[in-house]
């Protein structure tokens, strides 16, 4: 059922030519959606919106006027992106029937650029989560085997770029919820420098670590997707000027030779499956035949990553969600006969279990007594772990590693064990906490399922991991 | 082992203005208490001579223009998510019972 896409440059210039019409490719998109339903990766098509916009622009194509890079290609939007057309719930029944009166900066660069939002994709209510199983709605299939998970949180953009659903996908990565779903779901999954990107209009989760990035078929794709949203935004306090260079992939030059790139000791070790390492190894094989400099690294640290960022993350969660508070928008009790009663039956009935789990841990952790043990060691633990990154990108000019330590688990198999599904995490989320950028590339199969490999820079160094990302698809294909 | 109780899970409930059900209290006390446990292996790693981060891109201070700005949002459609209002204002519960 899957349909396979041109490469996003050359669909805009098709369109642009006239050869195709943008019309013709939102309708295509809105079918392939139709025809997928059975996996559940979309929560709501923007039918009429993204139908209204393509007509305008294959207007202004034949009226002969200039337009954007991305002419007429459709993409979906993980739900957690405000964008015009339909309710923005980030997959929780909070946030049911809110409709956004201002759109993220991230859509607003690629509607400019001629780009048409047509649907928006199933998360992990509010991103809290790695396989959509925490969705409030209902849960997304791999697009391989309809009995597993696509990984999560941006499960719903995975499958949807997987099957062909449009042509790229939006995601957000606080912990691995870009990387760890391409991984299982078998696509690319950028997750860039902390701040290239304008979070503005996209619902927060874990603030010192929420990224946006493309997930796409292939790093050019996404090299091209995040060129358009990358860059400074007034919008965002944390967002980084960009350099003057363009971050597109511009070339085909896959020679690797002579590139260090280090191999993260404990990734290869804690808990890593079998069939995963195989995958890992070939694919390592293959980039020192090409010519790479290839060695292990140690990050002791690493191995606490996950439990900073399980400290952290809930203590930006339970600031964050304090906003959902059933005065202002979204979902509100109106049985409660008091402000007080309003808040709690508000908050208890519209958020899910894991949102309220972070909330309480989280608050735990910040509390009067135990924010020293917790929180702040937890912040000191993330400078271990930033100096060893540092001391690592000295000797190496990238770092490699597996995704996540399994294929894509069965649905249901983690999400009565909340710790377990924490682990899904474990290799992704010390570059968020790092702020660097790190990338998921399909790297191969284990029984028949896709397999992630990771490869990380340091900050700032988007373009070079992208061109490194563009030379080792080459090779693995 | 760190061992939440069941009055810390209703008064943490009570700080972050959750209404739990008697089985989210009962699955929160257990579950909250693993998670805990786990994260508690950070107490034993040596951070001596190590200040907490805050900000991971070297960003200090970020500020703008102290001016009005509307980025061309309007106000009925900022006002139009509200679940109670009156004129321009929010409405709520009466705050005292």
């Amino acid at each position: 059922m899957s349909i396979s896409w041109q490469p996003i440059a050359e669909i805009a210039e098709d369109v642009k030519s006239g050869k195709i019409k943008s019309v013709d490719l939102v309708n295509q998109s809105l079918k392939a959606i139709e025809d997928n339903k059975q996996f559940q990766a979309i929560i709501v098509t923007l039918k009429e919106n993204a139908l209204k916009r393509a007509s305008e622009i294959d207007a202004r194509i034949a009226r002969g006027e200039k337009v954007g890079r991305l002419s007429g290609v459709p993409f979906i939007a993980k739900d957690n992106f405000l964008v015009f057309g339909a309710d923005t719930t980030a997959a929780s029944n909070i946030l049911k029937g809110f409709q956004a009166p201002y759109q993220a900066t991230a859509i607003n660069k690629l509607e400019t650029e001629g780009a048409i939002c047509v649907a928006k994709a199933n998360l992990d209510a509010f991103a809290h989560g790695a396989s959509t199983e925490n969705s409030d709605f209902f849960t997304t299939k791999n697009p391989h085997d309809d009995t597993r998970v696509p990984g999560g949180s941006s499960g719903g953009s995975a499958t949807s770029v997987v099957l062909g659903l449009a042509p790229f996908a939006l995601g957000t990565d606080t912990g691995g919820s870009i990387r760890q779903p391409a991984s299982f779901s078998g696509c690319v999954g950028y997750k860039p420098t902390y701040g290239a990107v304008s979070r503005s209009g996209v619902i927060a989760m874990a603030s010192s670590t929420d990224v946006i990035g493309p997930m796409a078929s292939s790093v050019k794709d996404a090299s091209l997707v995040f060129d358009v949203i990358a860059g400074k935004d007034e919008l965002d306090g944390t967002s980084i000027d960009r350099s003057s260079k363009s971050f597109e992939i511009s070339d085909n030059n896959l020679n690797v030779e002579g590139l260090k790139i280090g191999i993260v000791k404990e990734y290869m070790s804690d808990g890593l499956s079998d069939e995963v390492r195989q995958v890992i190894e070939n694919s390592i094989e293959k980039l020192k035949k090409a010519g790479a400099e290839i060695s292990e690294v140690s990050l002791p640290s690493v191995r606490n990553a996950l439990a900073v960022y399980y400290i952290l993350c809930p203590a930006e969660v339970s600031s964050n969600l304090s906003r959902y508070d059933g005065q202002r928008y979204g979902y509100s009790d109106k049985n409660a006969k008091t402000l007080n009663d309003s808040y709690k039956n508000s908050r208890g009935q519209g958020f899910g279990k894991e949102a309220k789990r972070r909330i309480m841990i989280g608050t735990y952790v910040l509390s009067s007594g135990y924010y020293e043990a917790y929180y702040k060691q937890a912040q000191t633990v993330r400078t271990k772990i930033i100096n060893e990154f540092h001391q690592a990108f000295k000797n190496h000019d990238f770092l490699l590693g597996p995704v996540a330590p399994t294929t894509a688990f069965k649905i249901g198999e983690n999400s009565k064990d909340p710790l377990q599904m924490y682990l899904s995490d474990v290799m992704t989320v010390a570059a968020n906490l790092a702020g660097i950028p790190a990338i998921s590339l399909p790297a191969g199969h284990a029984n028949e399922l896709p397999v992630g490999l990771q490869l990380m820079a340091a900050q700032k160094k988007d373009r070079e991991l992208l061109e490194l990302a563009h030379k080792t698809e080459g090779l693995l294909k | 082992m760190s061992k939440l109780k069941k009055e810390d899970v209703l008064n943490l409930a009570e700080l972050v203005r959750l209404d739990l059900t008697d089985d989210e209290v009962n699955e929160f006390t257990e579950e909250l208490s693993a998670i805990l446990d786990y994260v508690e292996q950070l107490g034993d790693v040596d951070v001596s001579g190590l200040e907490p981060t805050n900000q991971v891109t070297g960003l200090t201070n970020v500020t703008r223009k102290d001016e009005i700005n509307d980025y061309g949002y309007s106000l009925e459609d900022l006002q139009s998510n509200l679940p109670d209002s009156k004129g321009n204002l929010i409405k709520v519960k009466r705050m005292l019972n």
